[in-house]
């Protein structure tokens, strides 16, 4: 018992391990991955190198209608896409992926 | 008995006993959903009153069929499917898959790639030990224990989350590299936080090393003997924990090489000597760790493979578990003919089936947490018939 009450009073008096999380937030590290991701289709290419290196094919390009079709849902967040896209069109916006009713965003590349 | 003789006729059961017909023994099974399993794995257990007299397995609740998908992918992207098979050591998965890559497609990995891929796999390794002793104090009801090893590791996760970009499956390994680097303040900030680790670790030493309650519940249970670990194949720390210095990393492979350091091995082959082994593992992985940060060249990360995979390779990688095998064969496409897998878990129910008889019933959770037993990366699927075809 006395052996065990310096260790009793050190932890009565020191602070939790664990955070208050609804009430504090825990940000993540910059060099995090698993944010959202965001076609910038004035400047794509609909070069189809994302689709082409994504692992889980979650990016399906259409040249001829010039949409991209993107499911957020089958997406592993590796970055692959965005470290690798030519012409800097990908990006990973500092948010978490919302809910949705549908499952897969389709972004259009604007006529000019 | 009716139940034993059906069993024998199903594949996939793997020791089975005869010529104990005497007795009446009950035969009550454990899992595959149970609160000390992590993972769904069914042994069936003979007892005789709270003796265990003879055990079974019986896995295959969780087969992905992982193999199969690497066919059907480009090569490069099954290294992120192949960081998949298993959550904790998924750094070592992918890089066995890269280092077997490597030979069919001539790649030479840069110095300091070698060196980042070393530190890398050993902070898994740190992940999964600290995560493994924690498991093996909740299974023997030290829950206090359990959460001071887990509060510990989240250091390792929270560097796992800054250098590699994910708490779990960090995705930094590539054919030919890696993809990201670890240097400037982060690498400052890297090895400060395993002196933490290190510093911390000392804190709990004292628990595992004299503790009554611990001692009691771990010395003397799951008996391994020396012989029989090398007979049934045992792999990394449970070979260990029996005696054999039995560890990969001796062949020298990335970066190991240049590193100094022996396997750890205790000689007792009880539940107590194994977790003794992956203890003085997590001060081995800091050292490591450390001594890779001092002597790291510097230089490029990656190199990009200029042809497709021809040929067959096979790699070989000291896993948290034990030995990991990949064979994967090209036929100069950018898909592959085929991928093959063998975790360690696979080569250790064998000596887990040896250790359990002559045990109680209240002992089971620890002997069968002991070979630290990860379920998921073990299914694949051997059909072995009757008469001996697969």
């Amino acid at each position: 018992m006395v052996r065990m009450l310096p260790n009793i009073l050190k932890n009565l008096f020191s602070k939790p391990a664990t955070v208050k999380h609804p009430f504090i937030k825990r940000e993540p590290f910059p060099e995090h991955r698993g944010r959202i991701i965001v076609f910038d289709m004035e400047k794509c290419d609909l070069c189809q190198d994302c689709e082409r290196l994504c692992p889980p094919a979650a990016i399906k390009v259409d040249p001829e209608a010039k949409t991209i079709t993107y499911d957020p849902y089958k997406c592993i967040y590796c970055h692959v896409c965005v470290e690798n896209c030519l012409q800097r069109a990908i990006k990973a916006e500092p948010a978490y992926q919302p809910p949705a009713y549908q499952k897969q965003l389709v972004y259009h590349k604007p006529e000019k | 008995m009716k139940l034993l003789e059906r069993l024998k006729d199903v594949g996939g059961v793997i020791g089975m006993s005869e010529g104990k017909t005497t007795r009446k023994y009950t035969i009550f099974p454990f899992g595959p959903q149970h609160p000390v399993l992590p993972e769904p794995i069914q042994l069936r257990f003979m007892v005789d009153e709270e003796k265990i007299v003879d055990a079974s397995v019986n896995v295959g609740y969780v087969h992905r069929g992982i193999e199969r998908a690497c066919e059907l992918n480009d090569y490069q992207r099954n290294v992120y499917l192949c960081e998949r098979v298993c959550g904790i050591c998924n750094f070592m998965h992918a890089l066995c898959y890269c280092m077997a890559l490597e030979k069919l497609v001539d790649v030479e990995v840069p110095e300091r790639a070698q060196y980042l891929r070393v530190i890398w796999a050993e902070l898994n390794r740190l992940e999964s030990h600290l995560l493994w002793l924690g498991l093996l104090a909740d299974a023997m009801g030290f829950e206090s224990l359990f959460m001071q090893f887990w509060r510990d590791r989240e250091i390792v996760m929270d560097l796992q989350e800054r250098t590699g970009g994910n708490r779990v499956i960090i995705s930094t390994c590539v054919v030919g590299g890696v993809r990201r680097d670890i240097s400037g303040q982060l690498a400052e900030h890297f090895k400060e936080s395993m002196l933490e680790l290190k510093r911390r670790m000392d804190k709990l030493a004292p628990v595992i090393l004299k503790d009554s309650a611990f001692k009691k519940r771990t010395v003397g249970k799951g008996f391994l003997s020396y012989d029989d670990a090398l007979k049934l194949g045992a792999v990394g720390p449970t070979a260990r924990g029996s005696g054999v210095a039995k560890d990969i990393r001796l062949e020298g492979y990335q970066a190991y090489k240049h590193l100094k350091f022996e396997p750890v091995v205790e000689k007792d082959g009880d539940v107590y000597a194994r977790t003794l082994v992956r203890f003085y593992e997590v001060y081995q992985a800091i050292d490591l760790i450390l001594e890779a940060f001092k002597i790291m060249p510097e230089g490029k990360i990656a190199v990009k493979p200029e042809k497709w995979p021809e040929g067959e390779a096979v790699a070989r990688v000291e896993q948290p578990r034990g030995e990991l095998f990949y064979y994967v064969k090209g036929n100069g496409t950018n898909r592959l003919e085929r991928v093959k897998i063998r975790t360690p878990t696979l080569a250790n129910i064998p000596s887990l089936l040896a250790m359990l008889p002559g045990y109680e019933v209240a002992d089971i959770p620890v002997i069968v947490l002991s070979i630290d037993p990860c379920i998921a990366c073990t299914e694949r699927i051997i059909n072995i018939r009757k008469d001996g075809r697969r």
